[in-house]
C-alpha cells in the first residue's frame, strides 16, 4: 500500500534518499537544490540514515568526493543546480569515463548569464554530452519515482553509467503536491544491495580506476562508454517494468499523450507537461486533434520510439527550454529532428524556445502554438523554423 | 573475473578490455617502461658516491633504487632524465649527460 502524503519536490527526493540510505552524500548548497542536502542533513543528524554526508567546499569537490567514493566501491549521491552543474563539469566526464554509478538530483535551473534563479534547462542540456544518462520529471511523484529507479539503471553491469535525475526548479522543486511515498522496507527490497564486481576497497583484487588513456587505448574506451548508453535504454525499461510491478506506477522512455490520431503534436521535457495536457484536453473537445510527447529519458535519447509516434503527424512543435545556440534551434530539436530522419515521410518541424530564466508558459501559450501547427497544415507550408515564445518585441512575432 | 593488464595490448578489441579503463592488480607501473621519453641522462659514479642516499628520495620516479641501505645504478626503464638527483647530489657522484652521448 502506497502512503498518501504531500510533499515538495525536493523533499521527495530528499525522501527518497532517505530511504535508499547510499554510503556517501557529498553536498554544497545551491539553489533551488539547497532543500534536498538540507532535508538530508537533518536525517543524518537525527540519525535517521548512517550516510556519511560530507559538506565540502564547492560543486567540483562535491562530484570529485562523490567519484572517490564510488570508485572505493559506495553508493554515492549528490544534488545540485545551474552553475553547481556547470563547475562539476570536470568531473561529470570524469565520473561518466571511469563508468562510476554515481546518482546526482539536478533540481533545473537557468545557467547564468545573466544570473537568474528560476527555471529553465539550460544547466542540464549543457552537460548533455558528459555521458550522463538523464531522466526527466514532470512532477513531484516522477522525481520520487525516478529517484527509486536511478540507481538499478545507474549500477545495472550493461549500463554502469552515471545517472541524472532531473526536475524543473520551483515548479517542482518548491511546490507542494500529493504524492504517494512508497514503504521503506519496500524501497530498499526495490533498490537491493550495490555489489560492485570491482572496487578500490577490495583488497583481495588491487585496482587502478581513471588512468591516463593513451592514444591506443581511449577511443576503444569512448566505444565502451557509447555501448553502455545504448544499452541504458532496455534497462530503463527493465527497471520501469520492475517499478510498475513493485509499486503500480507506468514509466517509459516517452509517454505519449493523445498521440493516436493526432495531427499536431508538440515534443517536450518536464513540468510543461502538465500544461500541455490541460491544452490538450481542452481541444480535444473542441474536435482539435492534438498530442504530446513527453520525454523522461534525454540521454539515451529515445530516437526509435519518438520517431515511431509522430510517423503519422502531420505537424510538430519541438519546445526547447533552453537556447542552444546554434542559431537555428535547440538542443531538444536538433535531436527530434534526428530522430525522424529515417522516415518516409517527415512531418513539418518548427522549434519553440520557450520558459527561458522561468518565463511563464501557461495554457494559452500551448494553444497558440497548436494553433500555429494547424495554420502551417492548412496552408502546406512550414514557414520560419526557429522560433521563440514570450519575449516582448515590438515586431509581430510567429508565436 | 577482470582482464589482466598482461592480456590488454594495442591489438585488443574494445569489446575486450577493462570497463572504464580499470587496470588489474598492483605495482603495473613496472611494466610500463617510461624511461623512453628521456632527452637527458643521469649517470652514476660510484667512486665518488658516500652512499649519503640523498639522491633517492628526491627522485620522482622511484628511479634509484636502494637495498640493503645503498643505492644502486639507475633504473633507466624508467628515469625520465628530470636532472634532480644531479642538482642534488653533494659529491659530483652523478653526471648528466645527453641521452645517446657517451658519459
Amino acid at each position: 500500500m502506497s502512503i498518501k502524503d504531500r510533499m515538495s519536490g525536493n523533499e521527495a527526493v530528499a525522501y527518497a534518499m532517505k530511504q535508499i540510505e547510499p554510503d556517501v552524500f557529498a553536498a554544497f548548497p545551491i539553489t533551488p537544490s539547497t532543500e534536498i542536502p538540507q532535508y538530508f542533513a537533518q536525517y543524518a543528524a537525527d540519525g535517521k540514515v548512517s550516510t556519511e554526508f560530507v559538506t565540502v567546499e564547492s560543486e567540483h569537490s562535491s562530484m570529485s568526493a562523490c567519484m572517490g567514493a564510488a570508485a572505493a566501491g559506495c553508493r554515492a549521491v549528490t544534488a545540485t543546480s545551474s552553475a553547481g552543474l556547470a563547475f562539476m563539469y570536470e568531473m561529470l566526464y570524469v565520473v561518466a569515463s571511469a563508468r562510476l554509478p554515481v546518482t546526482l538530483a539536478c533540481v533545473n535551473r537557468a545557467l547564468t548569464g545573466p544570473i537568474n534563479i528560476n527555471n529553465d534547462h539550460s544547466d542540464s542540456m549543457g552537460a548533455r554530452d558528459s555521458g550522463w544518462i538523464q531522466i526527466y520529471a514532470e512532477n513531484n511523484q516522477e522525481a520520487y519515482d525516478n529517484y527509486l529507479q536511478a540507481m538499478r539503471i545507474s549500477e545495472h553491469p550493461d549500463v554502469r553509467l552515471p545517472i541524472m535525475i532531473c526536475q524543473d526548479g520551483f515548479i517542482t522543486s518548491h511546490a507542494v503536491e500529493n504524492i504517494l511515498l512508497e514503504a521503506d522496507e519496500k524501497v530498499k527490497t526495490f533498490i537491493g544491495r550495490y555489489e560492485p564486481e570491482n572496487y578500490l576497497l577490495n583488497s583481495q583484487t588491487p585496482l587502478a580506476v581513471g588512468p591516463y588513456d593513451t592514444c591506443p587505448y581511449y577511443m576503444e574506451h569512448k566505444v565502451q562508454q557509447a555501448q553502455a548508453m545504448k544499452n541504458a535504454k532496455q534497462v530503463i525499461l527493465d527497471v520501469a517494468a520492475d517499478f510498475e510491478k513493485a509499486f503500480g506506477r507506468h514509466y517509459g522512455l516517452i509517454e505519449t499523450y493523445r498521440m493516436e490520431d493526432a495531427q499536431a503534436a508538440v515534443v517536450l521535457i518536464g513540468s510543461t507537461a502538465g500544461t500541455a495536457r490541460a491544452c490538450i484536453d481542452e481541444m480535444r473537445v473542441e474536435g482539435k486533434k492534438v498530442g504530446m510527447i513527453k520525454i523522461r529519458s534525454f540521454r539515451p535519447f529515445p530516437a526509435e520510439e519518438i520517431a515511431e509516434a509522430l510517423k503519422q503527424t502531420q505537424a510538430v512543435a519541438v519546445m526547447d527550454k533552453s537556447e542552444g545556440f546554434s542559431g537555428c534551434g535547440g538542443p531538444v530539436f536538433a535531436e527530434t529532428a534526428g530522430a525522424l530522419i529515417g522516415l518516409p515521410k517527415i512531418p513539418m518541424m518548427i522549434d519553440v524556445v520557450f520558459g527561458l530564466g522561468g518565463r511563464d508558459c501557461r495554457v494559452e501559450d500551448i494553444r497558440r502554438v497548436y494553433a500555429h501547427l494547424f495554420e502551417m497544415i492548412e496552408n502546406k507550408e512550414r514557414g520560419p523554423v526557429y522560433l521563440h515564445m514570450g519575449q516582448r518585441s515590438n515586431e509581430k512575432e510567429v508565436l | 573475473m577482470i582482464r589482466q593488464p598482461k592480456d590488454i595490448n594495442e591489438q585488443t578489441p574494445w569489446q575486450e578490455m577493462t570497463i572504464g579503463g580499470e587496470i588489474a592488480g598492483p605495482a603495473t607501473s613496472v611494466a610500463t617502461m617510461t624511461g623512453e621519453w628521456r632527452s637527458n641522462r643521469p649517470v652514476y659514479i660510484p667512486e665518488n658516491c658516500k652512499q649519503c642516499l640523498l639522491c633517492a628520495p628526491f627522485c620522482p620516479d622511484s628511479s634509484i633504487p636502494v637495498t640493503e641501505g645503498k643505492r644502486g645504478d639507475f633504473d633507466y626503464d624508467h628515469c625520465k632524465g628530470c636532472g634532480i638527483c644531479y642538482k642534488i647530489c653533494p659529491f659530483s657522484a652523478i653526471q648528466f649527460v645527453k641521452e645517446g652521448e657517451p658519459s
